[in-house]
């Protein structure tokens, strides 16, 4: 963990805008770098034209954390959904290490398990137990016996902090939890990008703290891509390696912060100085953003 | 137990199994300990005593035809029942049995149809476009104007009967199911196909599963409706039955087995609601269990 802890890596040169900063994805991720290449998308639904998405570039190399952060409604989660491939994109292109998901030809992604989605509400089945939620991925892919899946999806869960909750149903244990079973869930795949949409809007403050430093460990552990969305610029300072602050619909980069504080994180971060100046460089961009969508009339959402 | 199930704070310290046993003498000795059975005893003594004193004591106007409350528990439990029908009677039985049976086969073949096809109409977009307005046209003809062309229809006089009270369940059930498709959160499905199900696994893992409140709320209004028109049915066409009874008994003005035949009717109608509703308490842990927990 060390060794991660002030490597500087000079990032990806193709990168539209950023710098070689401390902080910066480790190395030795290989796998989940996401390239997102003049992405558009226009709703149509009732014959008035709304673009949600506007040529949208963004670069994100492999084993990065990266924040997206918006106002509400800006159409942060298109882009994810374009991702994950929920639905389609107008022009444009979205590859994963080089292979084409979405764009000319192929409009639509199809969703796997290499790109997973934790969702604002969070989605845990609940009829199903949490080691049947956390084995559900490799059950459905058939490829290990039965007994292998669950013994691996037991050992994550004593790995997160988990055990004793395998037979409770999502529905039993408290909302902090759920979200570090989905977590989990997700990870059972191995995949090479998670996709957070909010994922801890609806938490109070104190849980919300834990459930950062929760992921950042389980980060540490297991380094994935993550694509994150949020609002709340405290949340994906305290997490990301960069901050891509994106205007009011439709839907652009409009600053990019390097976030050089160095990994592994805690919560003494939030106290120290430069997270603070960092704070205060995007505090003024978010801030523009937000007042322009609420002068647009964006509702809430 | 009591522990066991209030646990809320279940992280930590929630036991692995919460029995369906435990949980139904915990549910049994909090209903024992709330006024609840005692004022439901009391809502039975209040009309129960009202019929009495109308009918026996105060011979009010147009009540004084009707059979008393002592005239009827006396000819129900009557050995040697002065119009040949009591709890000492075959025939009695014979009345309940062909009722349940008819109720089974048309609630069974109901659910058998109704469930598949709501499921497929609450997924699949097309098939809904095309099966749903002609469900919709159907399903609010009462089942009464359905009466003459069933007994056109089938033979003899048994199927028209189950025929028609099939009918009724069939679209409670199958309208429920449909609804419960559609209410399930979209993010189950995109979390489902994210972890790499197929479409076939996720009809199989989330739409079935995730239906299931709404098709046992739909189960629990089709037994209900059913009895309404087995009785309906039974009236007018078949032999036997518990509709038959009343409606014969009061062709051949025997009055006292017009309550009787209404009153195990109330009996066996609640009885088959409440077996739906453990089946489907059985087959939803999940619900029973967050429900138990939550505050």
């Amino acid at each position: 963990m060390s060794e991660v802890l002030d490597r500087k890596v000079v990032a990806d040169d193709s990168a539209k805008v950023d710098s070689d900063v401390a902080g910066r994805a480790a190395p030795e991720v290989t796998k989940g770098a996401i390239c997102i290449d003049d992405v558009v998308k226009i709703y149509d639904p009732d014959g008035a034209a709304v673009m949600a998405v506007d040529h949208c570039s963004i670069d994100i190399p492999a084993g990065e954390i990266c924040m997206i952060v918006g106002p509400s409604g800006c159409g942060k989660t298109t882009l994810l959904n374009a991702i994950a491939g929920f639905h389609d994109i107008t022009s444009g292109s979205i590859h994963l290490d080089g292979e084409l998901l979405c764009g000319p030809g192929k409009p639509e992604a199809t969703p796997g398990s290499d790109r997973i989605v934790v969702f604002q509400n969070g989605a845990l089945f609940p009829w199903k137990t949490n080691l049947e939620n956390i084995a559900f991925g490799p059950l459905m892919a058939g490829k290990l016996s039965k007994s292998e899946i669950y013994d691996k999806a037991r050992s994550m869960m004593a790995d997160a902090g988990l055990s004793g909750t395998e037979n409770n149903y999502p529905g039993e244990v408290s909302s902090g939890l759920r979200r570090r079973v989905e977590i989990v869930r997700a990870l059972m795949n191995d995949p090479k990008v998670l996709l957070f949409d909010e994922p801890y809007r609806a938490l109070d403050s104190l849980t919300k703290s834990v459930m950062h430093e929760a992921l950042l460990e389980i980060y540490y552990r297991n380094k994935v891509t993550i694509f994150f969305i949020t609002h709340d610029l405290e949340e994906a300072i305290f997490l990301g390696h960069r901050l891509i602050i994106m205007s009011s619909r439709p839907c652009k980069p409009k600053k990019i912060v390097d976030v050089d504080i160095p990994h592994p994180r805690d919560y003494s971060v939030l106290t120290s100085s430069r997270f603070r100046e960092i704070m205060l460089e995007a505090k003024g961009v978010v801030h523009e953003e937000a007042q322009k969508a609420f002068d647009a009339g964006e509702k809430e959402g | 137990m009591h522990d066991t199930v209030l646990n809320t704070d279940a992280a930590t310290s929630q036991g692995p199994e919460v029995t369906t046993m435990g949980l139904t003498m915990y549910r049994l000795s909090t209903w024992l300990k709330s006024p609840r059975p005692y004022l439901m005893f009391i809502g039975f003594a209040i009309v129960l005593g009202f019929w009495y004193l109308a009918v026996e004591v105060w011979k009010l106007p147009r009540f004084e035809d009707m059979p008393g409350l002592t005239e009827v528990f006396g000819e129900w439990f009557n050995k040697d029942p002065i119009y040949g029908l009591s709890v000492y009677t075959p025939e009695y039985y014979t009345h309940i049995g062909i009722s349940l049976r008819r109720i089974a086969y048309a609630f069974l073949l109901a659910t058998g149809l109704g469930v598949p096809l709501g499921l497929f109409l609450g997924w699949s977009k097309t098939f809904r476009e095309f099966i749903f307005p002609l469900f919709e046209v159907l399903r609010p003809i009462p089942i009464l104007a359905w009466v003459p062309l069933a007994i056109i229809i089938f033979a003899g006089s048994e199927s028209p009967v189950v025929f028609l009270t099939f009918l009724a369940s069939f679209f409670a059930t199958t309208l429920n199911t449909m609804l419960g498709v559609e209410s399930i959160d979209e993010s189950y499905s995109r979390a489902a196909s994210c972890l790499g199900a197929s479409r076939w696994q996720v009809f199989r893992h989330v739409v079935i599963p995730g239906a299931m409140p709404y098709i046992f709320t739909g189960l629990q209004i089709s037994i209900g409706v059913a009895w309404f028109s087995l009785v309906a049915g039974e009236m007018v066409s078949g032999q036997f039955g518990l509709g038959y009874l009343i409606n014969t008994s009061y062709m051949m003005v025997e009055y006292p087995k017009i309550i009787i035949g209404m009153i195990t009717l109330g009996i066996v109608g609640f009885a088959s609601s409440a077996m739906v509703r453990v089946l489907g308490d059985y087959l939803m842990q999940w619900r029973v269990r967050e429900l138990a927990l939550g505050d």
